[in-house]
Protein backbone atom coordinates (compact mmCIF):
# COMPACT_ATOMS: atom_id res chain seq x y z
CA UNK A 1 0.00 0.00 0.00
CA UNK A 2 2.96 2.29 0.54
CA UNK A 3 3.88 4.71 -2.21
CA UNK A 4 7.33 3.99 -3.58
CA UNK A 5 8.87 7.33 -2.60
CA UNK A 6 10.61 7.43 0.75
CA UNK A 7 10.74 10.17 3.38
CA UNK A 8 14.20 8.96 4.38
CA UNK A 9 16.72 10.27 4.93
CA UNK A 10 15.48 13.17 7.03
CA UNK A 11 17.82 16.09 6.61
CA UNK A 12 18.30 19.52 8.13
CA UNK A 13 20.49 22.01 6.33
CA UNK A 14 21.59 25.03 8.40
CA UNK A 15 18.23 25.14 10.10
CA UNK A 16 17.45 27.79 12.67
CA UNK A 17 14.16 28.20 14.46
CA UNK A 18 13.32 31.40 16.28
CA UNK A 19 10.18 31.86 18.37
CA UNK A 20 9.41 35.22 19.96
CA UNK A 21 12.97 36.36 19.35
CA UNK A 22 14.42 33.37 21.19
CA UNK A 23 16.57 31.11 19.05
CA UNK A 24 15.60 27.57 19.95
CA UNK A 25 17.43 25.74 17.17
CA UNK A 26 20.64 27.27 15.84
CA UNK A 27 22.30 26.55 12.46
CA UNK A 28 21.57 22.86 12.73
CA UNK A 29 22.62 20.38 10.06
CA UNK A 30 21.72 16.77 10.60
CA UNK A 31 20.90 13.67 8.58
CA UNK A 32 18.86 10.78 9.92
CA UNK A 33 18.75 7.67 7.77
CA UNK A 34 16.90 4.37 7.91
CA UNK A 35 17.77 1.74 10.49
CA UNK A 36 17.70 1.41 14.26
CA UNK A 37 15.93 4.04 16.38
CA UNK A 38 17.50 7.48 16.56
CA UNK A 39 17.13 8.97 20.01
CA UNK A 40 17.48 12.70 20.66
CA UNK A 41 18.85 13.34 24.12
CA UNK A 42 19.77 16.43 26.02
CA UNK A 43 18.60 18.55 28.93
CA UNK A 44 15.29 20.40 28.94
CA UNK A 45 15.41 23.38 26.63
CA UNK A 46 18.08 21.84 24.41
CA UNK A 47 15.67 21.98 21.47
CA UNK A 48 14.56 18.33 21.33
CA UNK A 49 10.85 18.98 20.97
CA UNK A 50 11.39 21.75 18.44
CA UNK A 51 13.71 19.53 16.40
CA UNK A 52 11.11 16.73 16.42
CA UNK A 53 8.41 19.17 15.27
CA UNK A 54 10.64 20.48 12.51
CA UNK A 55 11.33 16.92 11.37
CA UNK A 56 7.65 16.06 11.54
CA UNK A 57 6.85 19.17 9.50
CA UNK A 58 4.66 20.75 12.19
CA UNK A 59 6.99 23.75 12.34
CA UNK A 60 8.63 25.53 9.45
CA UNK A 61 12.25 26.60 10.00
CA UNK A 62 12.97 30.31 10.33
CA UNK A 63 15.95 29.79 8.05
CA UNK A 64 17.54 26.79 6.38
CA UNK A 65 15.86 23.78 4.86
CA UNK A 66 14.28 20.53 6.03
CA UNK A 67 14.03 17.74 3.46
CA UNK A 68 12.46 14.31 3.49
CA UNK A 69 14.05 11.85 1.09
CA UNK A 70 15.62 14.84 -0.63
CA UNK A 71 12.27 16.61 -1.11
CA UNK A 72 11.34 19.76 0.77
CA UNK A 73 7.67 19.35 -0.17
CA UNK A 74 7.07 15.78 1.03
CA UNK A 75 3.49 15.86 2.28
CA UNK A 76 3.84 13.97 5.55
CA UNK A 77 1.45 11.14 4.74
CA UNK A 78 4.15 8.66 5.79
CA UNK A 79 5.07 10.36 9.04
CA UNK A 80 3.27 9.98 12.34
CA UNK A 81 3.83 11.41 15.77
CA UNK A 82 3.17 10.58 19.40
CA UNK A 83 3.14 13.63 21.68
CA UNK A 84 4.26 13.90 25.27
CA UNK A 85 0.69 14.57 26.34
CA UNK A 86 -1.48 13.09 23.61
CA UNK A 87 -4.94 14.53 23.10
CA UNK A 88 -7.58 11.85 23.37
CA UNK A 89 -10.61 12.56 21.20
CA UNK A 90 -13.83 12.49 23.21
CA UNK A 91 -14.93 9.07 22.05
CA UNK A 92 -14.08 5.43 22.65
CA UNK A 93 -10.59 3.97 22.32
CA UNK A 94 -11.67 2.11 19.20
CA UNK A 95 -13.20 5.26 17.72
CA UNK A 96 -9.94 7.12 18.32
CA UNK A 97 -8.07 4.57 16.22
CA UNK A 98 -10.88 4.53 13.66
CA UNK A 99 -10.61 8.31 13.39
CA UNK A 100 -6.87 8.11 12.68
CA UNK A 101 -7.50 5.41 10.07
CA UNK A 102 -10.13 7.55 8.38
CA UNK A 103 -7.79 10.56 8.43
CA UNK A 104 -5.11 8.38 6.85
CA UNK A 105 -7.53 7.39 4.11
CA UNK A 106 -8.11 3.75 5.03
CA UNK A 107 -11.18 2.38 3.23
CA UNK A 108 -14.26 2.24 5.44
CA UNK A 109 -15.00 -1.46 5.06
CA UNK A 110 -11.58 -2.60 6.28
CA UNK A 111 -11.45 -0.20 9.20
CA UNK A 112 -13.12 -2.34 11.86
CA UNK A 113 -10.62 -5.15 11.32
CA UNK A 114 -7.71 -2.72 11.30
CA UNK A 115 -8.91 -1.08 14.52
CA UNK A 116 -9.06 -4.46 16.22
CA UNK A 117 -5.60 -5.33 14.93
CA UNK A 118 -4.04 -2.06 16.08
CA UNK A 119 -5.67 -2.18 19.51
CA UNK A 120 -4.42 -5.75 19.88
CA UNK A 121 -0.95 -4.67 18.90
CA UNK A 122 -0.78 -2.15 21.76
CA UNK A 123 -2.58 -4.44 24.21
CA UNK A 124 -5.78 -2.40 24.44
CA UNK A 125 -8.23 -4.84 22.80
CA UNK A 126 -10.18 -5.41 26.04
CA UNK A 127 -10.62 -1.64 26.48
CA UNK A 128 -11.86 -0.93 22.95
CA UNK A 129 -15.21 0.47 24.05
CA UNK A 130 -13.89 2.50 26.97
CA UNK A 131 -14.03 6.30 26.60
CA UNK A 132 -10.45 7.25 25.68
CA UNK A 133 -10.31 10.01 28.29
CA UNK A 134 -11.05 7.51 31.05
CA UNK A 135 -7.97 5.44 30.27
CA UNK A 136 -4.88 5.63 32.48
CA UNK A 137 -1.86 7.65 31.36
CA UNK A 138 -0.05 4.56 30.13
CA UNK A 139 -3.10 3.28 28.28
CA UNK A 140 -3.64 6.68 26.68
CA UNK A 141 -0.05 6.76 25.50
CA UNK A 142 -0.41 3.28 23.98
CA UNK A 143 -3.64 4.39 22.32
CA UNK A 144 -1.77 7.38 20.88
CA UNK A 145 0.79 4.91 19.56
CA UNK A 146 -1.95 2.82 17.95
CA UNK A 147 -3.35 5.99 16.39
CA UNK A 148 0.07 6.86 15.01
CA UNK A 149 0.55 3.34 13.65
CA UNK A 150 -2.83 3.62 11.95
CA UNK A 151 -1.09 5.92 9.48
CA UNK A 152 1.18 3.01 8.46
CA UNK A 153 4.13 5.36 8.91
CA UNK A 154 7.58 5.03 7.47
CA UNK A 155 8.90 7.35 10.19
CA UNK A 156 7.43 7.52 13.68
CA UNK A 157 8.29 10.53 15.84
CA UNK A 158 7.86 10.42 19.60
CA UNK A 159 8.32 13.39 21.89
CA UNK A 160 9.14 12.17 25.41
CA UNK A 161 6.28 9.68 25.27
CA UNK A 162 7.06 8.06 28.62
CA UNK A 163 7.94 11.24 30.55
CA UNK A 164 4.91 10.99 32.83
CA UNK A 165 4.54 7.20 32.98
CA UNK A 166 5.50 4.87 35.82
CA UNK A 167 8.09 2.11 35.23
CA UNK A 168 5.52 -0.61 34.44
CA UNK A 169 3.71 1.56 31.91
CA UNK A 170 7.03 2.69 30.47
CA UNK A 171 8.13 -0.90 29.99
CA UNK A 172 4.87 -1.85 28.30
CA UNK A 173 5.24 1.12 25.97
CA UNK A 174 8.90 0.45 25.17
CA UNK A 175 8.21 -3.23 24.44
CA UNK A 176 5.67 -2.27 21.80
CA UNK A 177 8.03 0.36 20.43
CA UNK A 178 10.78 -2.24 20.03
CA UNK A 179 8.37 -4.40 18.02
CA UNK A 180 7.47 -1.44 15.87
CA UNK A 181 11.15 -0.71 15.21
CA UNK A 182 11.74 -4.33 14.26
CA UNK A 183 8.86 -4.22 11.81
CA UNK A 184 10.88 -1.67 9.83
CA UNK A 185 9.43 1.63 10.99
CA UNK A 186 12.10 4.27 11.51
CA UNK A 187 11.78 5.64 15.04
CA UNK A 188 12.94 9.11 16.01
CA UNK A 189 12.38 9.76 19.69
CA UNK A 190 13.21 12.59 22.06
CA UNK A 191 13.85 11.78 25.69
CA UNK A 192 15.72 13.19 28.64
CA UNK A 193 15.70 9.77 30.27
CA UNK A 194 19.16 8.27 29.80
CA UNK A 195 17.99 4.78 30.72
CA UNK A 196 15.36 4.89 28.02
CA UNK A 197 17.92 6.11 25.49
CA UNK A 198 20.21 3.21 26.43
CA UNK A 199 17.39 0.69 26.11
CA UNK A 200 16.11 1.79 22.72
CA UNK A 201 18.66 3.77 20.77
CA UNK A 202 20.60 2.67 17.74
CA UNK A 203 21.95 6.16 17.26
CA UNK A 204 22.15 9.09 19.63
CA UNK A 205 21.87 12.75 18.76
CA UNK A 206 22.99 14.78 21.76
CA UNK A 207 21.56 18.29 21.75
CA UNK A 208 22.76 21.18 23.83
CA UNK A 209 21.51 24.78 23.71
CA UNK A 210 19.87 24.40 20.31
CA UNK A 211 22.80 22.74 18.58
CA UNK A 212 23.78 19.18 17.74
CA UNK A 213 26.61 18.69 20.18
CA UNK A 214 27.43 15.10 19.36
CA UNK A 215 26.06 12.48 17.03
CA UNK A 216 27.14 8.84 17.40
CA UNK A 217 26.05 5.20 17.46
CA UNK A 218 24.52 4.51 20.88
CA UNK A 219 27.19 2.08 22.00
CA UNK A 220 29.97 4.53 21.26
CA UNK A 221 28.09 7.44 22.79
CA UNK A 222 27.56 5.64 26.08
CA UNK A 223 31.01 4.01 26.35
CA UNK A 224 33.28 6.64 24.83
CA UNK A 225 31.56 10.00 24.42
CA UNK A 226 33.66 12.38 22.37
CA UNK A 227 32.93 15.64 24.17
CA UNK A 228 33.23 16.53 27.86
CA UNK A 229 29.59 17.67 27.97
CA UNK A 230 28.38 14.34 26.56
CA UNK A 231 30.60 12.49 29.00
CA UNK A 232 29.11 14.48 31.87
CA UNK A 233 25.58 13.82 30.57
CA UNK A 234 26.26 10.08 30.30
CA UNK A 235 27.70 10.02 33.85
CA UNK A 236 24.46 11.57 35.01
CA UNK A 237 25.93 14.93 35.97
CA UNK A 238 23.65 17.88 35.53
CA UNK A 239 24.40 19.39 32.14
CA UNK A 240 22.67 22.69 31.57
CA UNK B 1 -59.02 32.35 27.15
CA UNK B 2 -61.49 33.20 29.94
CA UNK B 3 -60.15 36.17 31.84
CA UNK B 4 -61.84 35.41 35.12
CA UNK B 5 -60.32 32.00 35.88
CA UNK B 6 -57.06 31.71 37.75
CA UNK B 7 -53.87 30.52 36.10
CA UNK B 8 -53.76 27.50 38.36
CA UNK B 9 -57.20 26.42 37.25
CA UNK B 10 -56.15 26.92 33.64
CA UNK B 11 -53.09 24.76 34.03
CA UNK B 12 -54.77 22.04 36.09
CA UNK B 13 -57.87 22.08 33.91
CA UNK B 14 -55.81 21.58 30.77
CA UNK B 15 -57.38 24.60 29.08
CA UNK B 16 -57.01 24.04 25.30
CA UNK B 17 -56.31 27.73 24.62
CA UNK B 18 -53.46 27.73 27.12
CA UNK B 19 -52.20 24.45 25.70
CA UNK B 20 -52.10 26.00 22.22
CA UNK B 21 -50.15 29.00 23.51
CA UNK B 22 -47.60 26.80 25.28
CA UNK B 23 -47.22 24.60 22.22
CA UNK B 24 -46.71 27.55 19.91
CA UNK B 25 -44.14 29.14 22.24
CA UNK B 26 -42.14 25.93 22.45
CA UNK B 27 -42.40 25.19 18.74
CA UNK B 28 -41.33 28.68 17.67
CA UNK B 29 -38.41 28.94 20.07
CA UNK B 30 -37.14 25.40 19.47
CA UNK B 31 -37.42 25.77 15.69
CA UNK B 32 -35.67 29.14 15.83
CA UNK B 33 -32.86 27.62 17.91
CA UNK B 34 -32.48 24.67 15.52
CA UNK B 35 -32.36 26.89 12.42
CA UNK B 36 -29.99 29.34 14.08
CA UNK B 37 -27.73 26.49 15.21
CA UNK B 38 -27.58 25.02 11.71
CA UNK B 39 -25.94 28.25 10.56
CA UNK B 40 -24.22 29.42 13.73
CA UNK B 41 -22.36 26.23 14.72
CA UNK B 42 -20.42 25.93 11.43
CA UNK B 43 -20.02 29.72 11.29
CA UNK B 44 -18.60 29.86 14.82
CA UNK B 45 -16.24 26.97 14.10
CA UNK B 46 -15.14 28.60 10.86
CA UNK B 47 -14.36 31.86 12.64
CA UNK B 48 -12.42 29.95 15.29
CA UNK B 49 -10.23 28.14 12.76
CA UNK B 50 -9.74 30.46 9.82
CA UNK B 51 -7.71 33.65 9.84
CA UNK B 52 -8.66 36.26 7.26
CA UNK B 53 -8.47 40.05 7.01
CA UNK B 54 -11.31 41.61 8.97
CA UNK B 55 -11.84 38.56 11.13
CA UNK B 56 -11.40 40.52 14.35
CA UNK B 57 -14.08 42.96 13.21
CA UNK B 58 -16.47 40.11 12.47
CA UNK B 59 -15.79 38.51 15.86
CA UNK B 60 -16.31 41.78 17.73
CA UNK B 61 -19.51 42.53 15.82
CA UNK B 62 -20.81 39.04 16.47
CA UNK B 63 -20.09 39.38 20.17
CA UNK B 64 -21.86 42.74 20.15
CA UNK B 65 -24.85 41.26 18.33
CA UNK B 66 -25.37 38.88 21.24
CA UNK B 67 -27.03 41.89 22.80
CA UNK B 68 -29.22 42.83 19.83
CA UNK B 69 -32.42 44.52 21.04
CA UNK B 70 -35.29 42.16 20.16
CA UNK B 71 -37.57 44.98 19.05
CA UNK B 72 -34.98 46.15 16.54
CA UNK B 73 -34.64 42.66 15.10
CA UNK B 74 -38.42 42.48 15.03
CA UNK B 75 -38.62 45.79 13.20
CA UNK B 76 -36.03 44.69 10.62
CA UNK B 77 -37.87 41.42 9.95
CA UNK B 78 -41.17 43.34 9.86
CA UNK B 79 -39.80 45.62 7.15
CA UNK B 80 -38.48 42.63 5.20
CA UNK B 81 -41.76 40.72 5.35
CA UNK B 82 -44.29 43.54 5.17
CA UNK B 83 -46.45 43.76 2.07
CA UNK B 84 -44.21 46.38 0.48
CA UNK B 85 -40.96 44.78 1.71
CA UNK B 86 -38.55 42.71 -0.41
CA UNK B 87 -40.00 39.43 0.88
CA UNK B 88 -43.53 40.71 1.20
CA UNK B 89 -44.82 38.48 -1.59
CA UNK B 90 -44.26 35.44 0.63
CA UNK B 91 -47.08 36.63 2.85
CA UNK B 92 -45.33 35.52 6.01
CA UNK B 93 -45.92 38.54 8.23
CA UNK B 94 -48.04 37.84 11.32
CA UNK B 95 -47.45 34.10 11.05
CA UNK B 96 -45.50 31.61 13.20
CA UNK B 97 -42.97 31.35 10.34
CA UNK B 98 -42.18 35.04 10.66
CA UNK B 99 -41.70 34.58 14.41
CA UNK B 100 -39.29 31.70 13.83
CA UNK B 101 -37.27 33.74 11.33
CA UNK B 102 -37.06 36.71 13.68
CA UNK B 103 -36.07 34.64 16.72
CA UNK B 104 -33.52 32.69 14.69
CA UNK B 105 -31.86 35.98 13.70
CA UNK B 106 -31.88 37.06 17.32
CA UNK B 107 -30.35 33.83 18.58
CA UNK B 108 -27.82 33.22 15.81
CA UNK B 109 -25.14 35.66 17.05
CA UNK B 110 -25.36 34.19 20.55
CA UNK B 111 -24.78 30.64 19.36
CA UNK B 112 -22.12 31.68 16.84
CA UNK B 113 -20.16 33.81 19.30
CA UNK B 114 -20.19 31.20 22.09
CA UNK B 115 -19.35 28.44 19.60
CA UNK B 116 -16.43 30.46 18.28
CA UNK B 117 -14.98 30.77 21.78
CA UNK B 118 -15.52 27.09 22.65
CA UNK B 119 -14.04 25.81 19.39
CA UNK B 120 -11.09 28.19 19.54
CA UNK B 121 -10.17 26.92 23.01
CA UNK B 122 -10.52 23.31 21.92
CA UNK B 123 -8.48 23.94 18.78
CA UNK B 124 -5.56 25.16 20.88
CA UNK B 125 -5.59 21.73 22.50
CA UNK B 126 -6.15 19.70 19.31
CA UNK B 127 -4.04 21.65 16.82
CA UNK B 128 -0.83 19.60 16.92
CA UNK B 129 -2.61 16.27 16.98
CA UNK B 130 -4.96 17.03 14.09
CA UNK B 131 -2.18 18.64 12.07
CA UNK B 132 0.00 15.56 12.57
CA UNK B 133 -2.91 13.42 11.36
CA UNK B 134 -3.26 15.75 8.36
CA UNK B 135 -6.93 16.36 8.98
CA UNK B 136 -8.27 18.86 6.43
CA UNK B 137 -10.32 22.02 7.13
CA UNK B 138 -13.70 20.29 6.83
CA UNK B 139 -12.57 17.43 9.07
CA UNK B 140 -11.27 19.90 11.64
CA UNK B 141 -14.60 21.70 11.86
CA UNK B 142 -16.64 18.52 12.22
CA UNK B 143 -14.18 16.95 14.68
CA UNK B 144 -14.09 20.01 16.91
CA UNK B 145 -17.87 20.47 16.82
CA UNK B 146 -18.38 16.83 17.74
CA UNK B 147 -15.76 16.82 20.50
CA UNK B 148 -17.16 20.06 21.92
CA UNK B 149 -20.69 18.69 21.81
CA UNK B 150 -21.23 18.73 25.57
CA UNK B 151 -20.15 22.36 25.91
CA UNK B 152 -22.22 23.27 22.88
CA UNK B 153 -25.37 21.92 24.53
CA UNK B 154 -25.02 24.78 27.00
CA UNK B 155 -24.54 27.18 24.11
CA UNK B 156 -27.74 25.97 22.46
CA UNK B 157 -29.57 26.33 25.78
CA UNK B 158 -28.40 29.92 26.02
CA UNK B 159 -29.84 30.50 22.57
CA UNK B 160 -33.10 28.76 23.41
CA UNK B 161 -33.40 30.69 26.67
CA UNK B 162 -33.05 33.96 24.82
CA UNK B 163 -35.68 32.93 22.26
CA UNK B 164 -38.18 31.63 24.79
CA UNK B 165 -37.89 34.65 27.07
CA UNK B 166 -38.10 37.50 24.58
CA UNK B 167 -41.29 39.30 23.68
CA UNK B 168 -40.25 42.13 21.37
CA UNK B 169 -39.68 40.33 18.08
CA UNK B 170 -42.60 37.92 18.28
CA UNK B 171 -44.93 40.76 19.21
CA UNK B 172 -43.90 42.86 16.22
CA UNK B 173 -43.73 40.19 13.52
CA UNK B 174 -46.33 37.83 14.99
CA UNK B 175 -48.89 40.37 16.06
CA UNK B 176 -50.12 38.47 19.13
CA UNK B 177 -53.13 37.11 17.25
CA UNK B 178 -55.29 35.01 19.56
CA UNK B 179 -55.13 31.35 18.64
CA UNK B 180 -52.54 31.89 15.91
CA UNK B 181 -49.47 33.85 16.96
CA UNK B 182 -50.05 34.37 20.68
CA UNK B 183 -47.13 33.05 22.71
CA UNK B 184 -46.52 32.85 26.44
CA UNK B 185 -44.59 36.10 26.51
CA UNK B 186 -46.97 38.10 24.34
CA UNK B 187 -49.89 36.75 26.35
CA UNK B 188 -48.20 37.84 29.57
CA UNK B 189 -47.60 41.30 28.16
CA UNK B 190 -51.21 41.52 27.05
CA UNK B 191 -52.74 40.27 30.30
CA UNK B 192 -50.53 42.63 32.28
CA UNK B 193 -51.63 45.63 30.26
CA UNK B 194 -55.25 44.50 30.62
CA UNK B 195 -54.75 44.39 34.38
CA UNK B 196 -55.27 40.66 34.81
CA UNK B 197 -52.19 40.29 36.98
CA UNK B 198 -53.01 36.86 38.46
CA UNK B 199 -53.34 35.37 34.98
CA UNK B 200 -50.14 37.09 33.84
CA UNK B 201 -48.34 35.76 36.89
CA UNK B 202 -49.70 32.30 36.30
CA UNK B 203 -48.54 32.32 32.71
CA UNK B 204 -45.13 33.52 33.86
CA UNK B 205 -44.84 30.62 36.25
CA UNK B 206 -45.76 28.17 33.50
CA UNK B 207 -43.16 29.73 31.18
CA UNK B 208 -40.40 29.49 33.76
CA UNK B 209 -41.37 25.90 34.55
CA UNK B 210 -41.15 25.02 30.85
CA UNK B 211 -37.70 26.57 30.54
CA UNK B 212 -36.55 24.61 33.56
CA UNK B 213 -37.89 21.38 32.08
CA UNK B 214 -36.11 21.96 28.77
CA UNK B 215 -32.84 22.79 30.54
CA UNK B 216 -33.10 19.82 32.88
CA UNK B 217 -33.71 17.50 29.94
CA UNK B 218 -30.71 18.89 28.08
CA UNK B 219 -28.62 18.60 31.22
CA UNK B 220 -29.63 14.97 31.64
CA UNK B 221 -28.78 14.20 28.03
CA UNK B 222 -25.44 15.93 28.43
CA UNK B 223 -24.56 14.04 31.61
CA UNK B 224 -25.54 10.71 30.11
CA UNK B 225 -23.43 11.45 27.05
CA UNK B 226 -20.46 12.55 29.13
CA UNK B 227 -20.58 9.40 31.19
CA UNK B 228 -20.56 7.30 28.04
CA UNK B 229 -18.00 9.30 26.05
CA UNK B 230 -15.68 10.52 28.81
Amino acid sequence: MRPPVSDLPLALEDVSYVAREVTIVRDMSLTIGAGAPTVLVGPNGAGKSTLIRLLMGLLAPTSGRVTWGGRADADGRRRAMVFQRPVMLRRSAAANVGYALAAAGAPRRTRADMVAGLLGRVGLAPLADRPARRLSGGEQQRLALARALARDPEVLFLDEPTASLDPAATKAFEDILRDVAQSGVKIVMATHDLGEARRLAGDIVFLLRGRVHECAPAEKFFTAPATPEAAAFVRGDLVI
Amino acid sequence: MPDNSSALALVLGGDPALYAIVKLSLTVSLAATVFAAAVALPLGAFLALVRFPGRTLVVVLMNAFMGLPPVVVGLAVYLLLSRSGPLGSLGLLFSPSAMIIAQALLVMPIIAALTRQTIEDLWAEYRDELTAMRVGPFGRVTTLLWDARFSLVTTLLAGFGRAAAEVGTVLIVGGNIDGFTRTMTTAIALETSKGDLPLAMGLGVVLIALIIVVNATAWGVRRAGEIRAG
